[in-house]
């Protein structure tokens, strides 16, 4: 076994990187990955909330790194999954505890215990940025369809490239197809225009999406909602599954979009 | 214990810290410099660094590695100054400035001095967010030049590709700087010491160039001859 490590990153904070790791982890290890996500966002730990594994922290990253207990100790098992394992960020120190250096070192013992290692990163592009994108494989890049996300995703984007981090691969999520349709909303054409890279998925904005993070179970555990599927969607076509494309805009919009440009 | 005379100079200046590496490999630079900061660490807690390495060739891995190493010790290195164009290449995809004090645009005309031809800096990735070009000369970009992303030339700029980002050609003076674009929407475009802000308007597939004309800044459809 030699472990992929995706990095979920997006400059503007609150675009939806947790609730993907969350969904994107449930996606690949419901077919059969094994799945260890990594909280990179410490001082500001959530993504063991979205998954309902908050109750059962014992260790944290930040434990692991300065050697208070071992690796396995501290990845905890979500029991509704075979082989999801969540590594949380600490509470209560701060990004400094961790260096670029040290989640090399993490995820090289790692890499050997499991299929993909998918890591949470916070916003903003300091030094929480760079521990998560230091041993990235591959990044996924969030934005929303608003000004704003885009222009920091464009900028996030540059820095992986000058870095020599990638592939990268774009996400955009919580398009809502009425707003699109008015006009009122950047479209899927809109983003992928300014920003130019591969297209990983789209995913359509849903309010069961918070209900299911409140809960944490995430929506991705339950296979009927669109927004549910497009998460399934990304786990496998990260596994290399060619999926197409499910129109959260209008009518036939993608089909011209993706048969005009391959 | 008497000192020799150190690879590794540090000196004060407004910005923050300036070293100077001299003469050695890039190893002993490095680790030299690590052990300086070792011994003093609440000395350089939390410093803004320049680095000045000389003719050293730095690619990407390098230059990042130990951008990274220094943060882990508190260090935000800012700048990186060096007479190799490898290396200042290299600063300038890791966002890093390339020499301590910007050169102010002057609004005057006078000091306007001719651009040789053979001066330009040749682009070939699109320009994103948060990239800043500065460079005396003509600049060619063959990409995009992205919303947030500026160029400041003492030349003229083309962009073969979309302009939709922040240009000032002549920035030295020089009235005869053009700007010109595949598809010509720039966020605010600078010549000299005239500035337009751009009317939003789809000029998709318009090519045009920007010029001095009669005092005004004007853009026109380009043609040929
Ligand atoms: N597709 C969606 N539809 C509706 N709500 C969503 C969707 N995706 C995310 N959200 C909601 O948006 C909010 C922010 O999401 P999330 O915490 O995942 O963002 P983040 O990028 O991790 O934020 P931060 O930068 O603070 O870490 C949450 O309340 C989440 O439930
Ligand atoms: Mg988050």
């Amino acid at each position: 076994m030699t472990a992929k490590v995706a990095t979920v990153t997006s400059g503007k904070g609150g675009v939806g990187k947790t609730t993907a790791v969350a969904n994107i982890a449930v996606g690949l290890a419901s077919l059969g990955q094994r799945v260890v996500c990594i909280d990179g966002d410490i001082g500001l730990r959530n993504l063991d909330v979205v998954l309902g594994l908050e109750n059962r922290i014992v260790y944290d990253l930040v434990d692991v790194v300065e050697g208070r207990c071992r690796l396995r100790q501290a990845m905890i098992r979500d029991k509704r999954l075979p082989e999801l394992y969540l590594i949380p960020a600490s509470q209560t120190r701060d990004k400094s505890a961790v260096s670029p250096s040290d989640m090399v070192r993490l995820c090289d013992d790692l890499r050997q215990e499991c299929d993909w290692i998918l890591i949470d990163s916070p916003a903003g592009i300091e030094r929480g940025f760079r521990n998560s994108i230091a041993a990235a494989n591959l990044v996924l890049v969030m934005t929303n369809p608003e000004v704003s996300a885009v222009r920091d995703a464009d900028r996030v984007i540059g820095l992986l490239d000058a870095e020599e981090k990638g592939p990268v691969h774009l996400v955009i999520n919580r398009i809502k197809p009425s707003m699109v349709k008015r006009g009122d909303m950047l479209s899927v054409e809109d983003v992928l225009d300014l920003l130019a890279i591969h297209l990983i998925g789209i995913v359509p904005d849903d309010e069961n999406v918070i209900v299911a993070s409140n809960r944490g179970t995430p929506l991705a555990f339950d296979n009927k909602s669109k927004a549910g599927m497009a998460f399934h969607n990304i786990a496998r076509r990260l596994m290399g599954e060619d999926v197409p494309f499910v129109d959260v805009e209008n009518q036939g919009f993608l089909q011209r979009l993706f048969s005009g440009r391959k | 214990m008497a000192k020799e005379p150190s690879i590794v100079q540090i000196k004060g200046i407004r910005e923050g810290l300036m070293v100077s590496f001299g003469d050695a490999d890039w190893e002993a630079l490095t680790s030299a410099l690590i052990n300086q900061i070792d011994e003093r660490p609440t000395f350089y807690q939390s410093a803004r660094m320049a680095l000045d390495v000389g003719s050293h060739a730095l690619h990407v891995a390098e230059l990042a590695s130990f951008r990274d190493i220094l943060s882990e010790h508190g260090i935000t290195l800012w700048a990186v100054l060096s007479g190799s164009s490898t290396t200042e290449q290299t600063a300038q995809n890791l966002g890093l400035a390339t020499r301590i004090s910007k050169p102010k645009p002057v609004e005057t005309i006078e000091a306007a001095e001719a651009i040789p031809d053979d001066k330009a800096l040749w682009i070939q990735h699109t320009l994103r967010s948060g990239t800043r070009i500065e460079f005396s000369g003509n600049v060619v970009v063959f990409g995009d030049v992205n919303p947030g992303a500026e160029i400041v030339a003492g030349g003229s700029v083309l962009v073969w590709g979309r302009l939709r980002g922040f240009v000032h050609a002549g920035a030295e003076g020089n009235e005869e700087a053009v700007v010109g674009a595949l598809e010509f929407s720039p966020m605010q475009l600078r010549i000299a010491g005239k500035i337009a802000v751009s009317p939003k308007k789809n000029s998709k597939g318009n090519v045009e160039i920007a010029k001095w004309k009669d005092g005004n800044l004007i853009a026109e459809p380009w043609k040929s001859g």
